[in-house]
């Protein structure tokens, strides 16, 4: 089980959250322009990244607040959380083949 | 040619304490160049070698695995075999595979210990009863077996579960194919690997492809940790490392990987001769020949290649078990493990070209492709040999999520994700 760090509770068990996916993924600023690839590549493309993935939490049974999280994949270690909206902190990239 | 496996063979070697048994297949040193270079030794990788081989006479191909054969999820699945798909794209290509299952252990020589003895999916309430009904119009009408059961006829055809009222999963009905069943997960991926190593396949394993040499648009060799070996084409069937793969490759999926939990428990005497599903509460069973109970539970939610989940996954999907089955109350498991589940956003497959000439995708069967493993090698072979796919995968490509042809099978495919 993830032990994950609530920026505004600290830690809990993943039980107690729920999952947002990837994070930083933007809604297109002028939808009607778009193409059917770029509508393709925000609907249903993802990282889904093997090594250190920017990640969105809710803390459903405490706070109900959202944060992201930067989580590597393969070891499950939560590497940093920071408040929605904040520009994701600076860490060494992971990534296994 | 290998010798054949028989009675004969085994009485001979039995006489020689079993000392005697010639390898299954060879494990070459690769050469510089293949016609065709499959990523991945699970099930569907090495299928595809086969009936590249056999169907399409393609025999300068390579099979390589970055661990050992079936080591992903082939080895790590709960061997459900069906094909009561709801969409006719589905029903049609998973009936295929089903077909296939049917003469594999004679075909392969080899036994894959296909057993038919029946998969029933529960319902546990009247939207899963209606859910059901139309799932098994669907699944007639594409001529594919499937029945509907009453509680009574459910209680009939396996008894042990638990039908008194009060239950916290009552059972309103289910659905049933009685040509579904269990299979033996690794003797899929060695019958296919020793029936294409016969056919002039090079399998090679402990060879982790690590990179892409792409030029103009057309791939041209891969790069492994034992060197550079050249392709004319190159075939992914890496399951959960389909995005790692592609992105080295320069494109992206629409697949997120999932931990996929199962467990098994301590062997008992026969006291389950089918399988049960339950879509609803995510809990699956069947008993092994060993008479090992085998339970698969739902997905961790997050994304994970860590081949293991957490814990309130596996309980709550015993609590279900023990709901259903309370006679396994007092059962102990023995182990659980957990697999990498390449998910797509349909619940469907990928057997397709990709925007890199001359490579292809095989990838997304998430949580069901055990199943599909001899379908999805021959329709992938004839992809590759033709570069063109075949009518049945047809619609299961890359661009569907571009057309906005979805297969939505989130109620067939059984777990939720
Ligand atoms: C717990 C669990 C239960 C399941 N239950 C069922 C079920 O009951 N019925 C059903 O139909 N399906 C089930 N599935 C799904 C099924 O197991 C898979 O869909 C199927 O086995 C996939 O086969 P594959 O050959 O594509 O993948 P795999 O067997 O995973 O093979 C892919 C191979 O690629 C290799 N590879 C990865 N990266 C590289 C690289 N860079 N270089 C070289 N090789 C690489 C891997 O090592 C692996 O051996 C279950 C899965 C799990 C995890
Ligand atoms: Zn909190």
């Amino acid at each position: 089980m993830l032990l994950i760090p609530c920026p505004y509770c600290g830690p809990r068990e993943e039980t107690e959250f729920s999952y947002g996916g990837e994070a930083h993924i933007e809604r297109p600023k002028q939808p009607e322009a778009l193409s059917d690839e770029a509508w393709a590549d925000y609907l249903f493309m993802t990282s889904n990244t093997k090594g250190v993935f920017l990640e969105r939490w809710v803390h459903s049974h405490g706070c109900r607040r959202w944060f992201n999280a930067a989580r590597d994949t393969l070891t499950n270690e939560v590497l940093a959380v920071y408040e929605m909206g904040d520009t994701p902190p600076k860490l060494e990239k992971r990534t296994y083949v | 040619m290998k010798s054949r496996y028989s009675i004969f063979s085994l009485l001979r070697n039995a006489l020689s304490y079993h000392e005697g048994w010639p390898e299954a297949w060879r494990s070459p040193e690769p050469k510089p160049s293949y016609d065709v270079v499959i990523v991945g030794g699970g099930g569907h990788g090495l299928a595809t070698a086969y009936y590249l081989a056999k169907e399409h006479g393609i025999t300068n191909v390579a099979v390589i695995e970055r661990g050992w054969l079936g080591g992903g999820n082939t080895g790590r699945n709960t061997t459900i075999v069906r094909s009561n798909y709801l969409w006719d794209e589905s029903a049609h290509l998973y009936e295929h595979s089903l077909k296939l299952w049917e003469g594999l252990t004679r075909e392969l020589n080899y036994n894959v210990m296909f057993s038919q003895r029946g998969v029933m999916n529960l319902a546990h309430s009247q939207h899963d009863l209606r859910e059901l009904g139309r799932r098994i119009a669907a699944n007639r009408l594409n001529g594919v077996d499937s029945e509907f059961l009453t509680p009574r006829q459910v209680k009939q055809f396996c008894p042990i579960i638990d039908l008194r009222e009060g239950g916290r999963y009552p059972v309103l009905g289910a659905s049933l194919q009685r040509r579904g069943g269990t299979a033996r997960h690794d003797a899929i991926a060695w019958g296919y690997a020793r029936a294409a190593d016969a056919l002039g396949v090079d399998i090679i394993q402990e060879c982790p492809v690590e990179g892409f040499r792409i030029e103009k648009g057309r791939v041209r060799a891969v790069e492994t940790a034992k060197g550079t070996i050249e392709a004319g084409k190159v075939a992914l069937a890496v399951a959960g490392h389909s995005s790692v793969l592609a992105e080295l490759a320069g494109f992206r999926l629409p697949i997120v990987c999932h931990p996929l939990q199962a467990l098994v428990s301590e062997p008992v005497k026969p006291v389950i001769d089918c399988v049960v599903m339950s879509n609803a509460v995510h809990a699956y069973i069947s008993q092994s020949d060993k008479g090992d109970l085998v339970i698969g539970a739902g997905v961790d939610r997050y994304i994970g290649y860590s081949q293991g989940g957490g814990l309130p996954v596996t309980e709550e999907t015993l609590a279900a078990i023990c709901e259903l089955f309370p006679l396994f109350r007092r059962m102990r498991m023995m182990r659980c493990w957990g697999g990498t589940v390449d998910t797509c956003p349909d619940a469907s497959p990928i057997v397709s070209k990709t925007p890199v000439e001359g490579m292809y995708i095989n990838g997304g069967w998430g949580t069901g492709g055990f199943k599909s493993t001899p379908g999805s090698g021959w329709v992938y072979a004839h992809t590759i040999a033709h570069d063109e796919p075949h009518p049945l995968n047809a619609a299961f490509k890359l661009d569907r999520f571009t057309t906005g042809y979805l297969i939505d099978e989130h109620g067939a495919a059984a777990v939720a994700h």
